[in-house]
């Protein structure tokens, strides 16, 4: 566990977006920090707020539809993100943050060449000569393990299969050596044994270059293998954060410890039984239930969650829950 | 008498192109595969995306024509049967697909859609189609006040429901689902598991479970094939695989998959080598560019598929 100073504080970020709808609170009173060298991973099912969150710090909501709320903070070395005008984002976006998504096809230009692509954050953000730019792409190619760097500098992305499209978008995001990287989903779409070796990518750039990664992901395998802490969210707000070993030992959401158990489970014990399940589903985010989020899936509801809203509890042991009754330890 | 049959099953792809769209090559999606299928299980198929399960199961069900084999149903080859003769077996053989909201139609309501499947094949009278209806929404676990609205109005879980009972409108002995719960949020997962699993048990179903997810397959299935570049590489009961699994790629796979427990933590197993295209297959065994295992003979020949124990084939020369 590191124990160095904070490289992003984010404080009670609430993003909303203007619909035919009227306007909606996608994600509200969002929290957290991450420090150098760690793994955060952010979880949580489809529309939760995990990817808004991600692009909020990153700056890349639709300007037109999207709002910030004025009292939000996302402080990065110093920089407030969410009231930084265009060209401060644009001087750290690929340069000190850099961002990796699930479809490497739509991060990559489909008429120009890898080297090229390569070569144009360089060559915005680094004062290197033409030749020493080369020489870092490909250097930047072959620690994503592409074979053949060399010539798969001069190919174009549809050359390349899906699992090495996403190495390059990830040579793309660390050729300029950001202190922060957010992967939105860096490995859904990629079939396991890929999966594998951009799990093992990241774990290993976190080890040398100390960067420190966002990773959002609704994969708790995924959570589990290579993340130091967690965030869970739900309908838009955190319900638990924790240290990735205390969260899947002894989760203290109501919410958390469901989504565990609807895993399935290895081994012959476990094999052809029925899994546990969260009944219902999601609330829709135009029409939240008074109280806790989660009170219509819940087996433990009382009235008090059904009157009153739980907030995120102060930090205990470095973990925070968002209800009345936490979990006990269960040993 | 298995229920189902294949037989050297292969489906090749025209690839066409040049100046006057002539066919350049052959994609070679699904390579000679036999297996059979008894009555009552649930056989998985598990395998990396382009490895052909997809096109197997709709061989089967003979939306896609089979270039040679043969597939067998209760004793009946139906490869070659006419649209009319086809018709019998459709009503006991159906499928489901990834993704529900493609599979139904938006303009037309999901009550309407399944009665539709109802009347095509007249399985009840008009008077009781209400009813039978209603009775297939409640054995999925869809709300009756649903049953006229429009499928977006549905999340993904409901609406793969609504594609299960449609499914399951021909009291179908045979269900081929590709994909079923890969578009789902892992609650939501686990609650159409649980439906498929009670509708087995209910009615006797067999199944082809089709899936990338080893977990799932792991857990739901009987028996798995594991499928590469067309090729059945191993056949494996599902009930303690960690310990049975032979083949190296398909130990490979299991370490790859990340343990849901940090505890567990293991080095995942990373493949060296490239993937081959199915453009371009290798020579001999399939998963020869990246096989820890290999050796001359894998790159002379394709290993067959040999039965170790009962139930248990695996196609490699050096296990």
């Amino acid at each position: 566990m590191h124990k160095s100073k904070a490289l992003l504080t984010v404080n009670n970020l609430s993003v909303g977006f203007h619909t035919d709808r009227g306007d909606v609170t996608a994600i509200e009173d969002v929290s957290f920090e991450v420090r150098a060298g760690e793994i955060l991973g952010i979880v949580g099912e489809s529309g939760c707020g995990k990817s808004v969150t991600g692009r909020s710090i990153m700056r890349l909501l639709p300007k037109f539809n999207s709002f910030i709320d004025p009292q939000s903070e996302i402080n990065f070395e110093g920089i407030n993100l969410a009231q930084a005008d265009e060209k401060t984002m644009r001087t750290l976006r690929g340069d000190r943050i850099a961002m990796i998504f699930q479809e490497p096809m739509t991060a990559l230009n489909p008429v120009f060449t890898i080297g090229w692509q390569l070569d144009e954050a360089l060559k915005y953000h680094t004062t290197l000569k033409k030749s020493q730019r080369r020489e870092r792409a490909v250097a930047m190619l072959k620690s994503v393990e592409i074979p053949n760097p060399e010539q798969r500098y001069h190919e174009y992305p549809h050359q390349l299969s899906g699992g090495m499209r996403q190495r390059v978008v990830i040579a793309m995001a660390l050729c300029c050596d950001p202190e922060l990287l957010i992967a939105d989903e860096p490995t859904t779409a990629l079939d396991v044994t890929i999966q594998a070796q951009i799990l093992r990518l990241m774990d290993e750039l976190r080890k040398k270059a100390e960067t420190a990664v966002i990773l959002i992901t609704h994969d708790l395998g995924v959570i589990a293998q290579i993340c130091d802490r967690v965030i869970v969210m739900y309908a838009g707000q955190i319900v638990e954060t924790a240290d990735v070993y205390s969260l899947f030992k002894n989760p203290q959401h109501p919410y958390t410890k469901a989504l565990l158990e609807s895993i399935p489970q290895t081994g012959r014990q476990h094999h052809q039984t029925r899994l546990p399940t969260i009944e219902g589903i999601v609330p829709s985010l135009f029409d939240l239930p008074d109280g806790c989020r989660f009170q219509d899936r819940c087996t433990f509801r009382t009235q008090e969650c059904v009157d009153r809203e739980p907030q995120l509890s102060d930090e205990v042991d470095s973990r925070k829950v968002r209800c009345f009754f936490p979990l006990e330890n269960l040993l | 008498m298995s229920l189902i049959e294949v037989k050297n099953l292969v489906k090749h792809f025209p690839v066409r192109g040049g100046l006057l769209n002539r066919v350049l090559k052959k994609v070679h999606a699904v390579n000679g595969v036999s297996f059979t299928i008894e009555k009552g299980e649930i056989l998985g198929v598990v395998g990396e995306s382009g490895c052909g399960k997809s096109t197997l199961g709709k061989l089967i069900i003979r939306l896609l024509e089979a270039t040679a084999g043969e597939v067998i149903f209760k004793g009946r080859p139906i490869t070659h049967l006419n649209a009319s003769e086809l018709l019998p077996f459709r009503r006991q053989m159906q499928m489901i697909f990834q993704d529900p909201h493609a599979s139904l139609n938006p303009r037309m309501t999901v009550g309407n859609a399944v009665r539709e499947v109802l009347s095509f094949h007249n399985i009840v009278p008009r008077q009781e189609l209400a009813t039978k209806v209603k009775e297939l929404f409640s054995q999925v676990g869809v709300n009756l006040d649903s049953i006229d609205r429009y499928p977006h109005e549905f999340s993904g879980g409901q609406k793969q429901r609504i594609g299960i009972a449609r499914a399951l409108a021909v009291n179908p002995e045979f269900i081929i689902a590709d994909e079923p719960v890969s578009a789902l949020d892992v609650s939501i997962q686990a609650q159409v598991l649980n439906v498929l699993m009670d509708l087995k048990n209910e009615f006797d179903l067999t199944m082809l479970f089709i899936s990338h997810d080893l977990k799932v397959i792991d857990h739901f299935c009987d028996r798995m094939l594991v499928m590469y570049l067309g090729f059945i590489l191993e056949e494996v009961p599902c009930q303690d695989i960690h310990a049975d699994a032979l083949h190296p790629y398909t130990k490979a796979l299991l370490g790859a998959n990340p343990v849901s427990d940090p505890e567990k933590r293991h080095e995942l197993t990373v493949l060296e080598g490239e993937v081959p295209s199915p453009y371009h297959p290798p020579q001999g065994c399939p998963f020869v560019t990246r096989c820890p295992l290999v050796t001359e003979q894998c790159h002379a020949e394709m290993p067959p598929l040999v039965e170790r124990i009962e139930g248990h084939r695996v196609a490699c020369w050096e296990v």
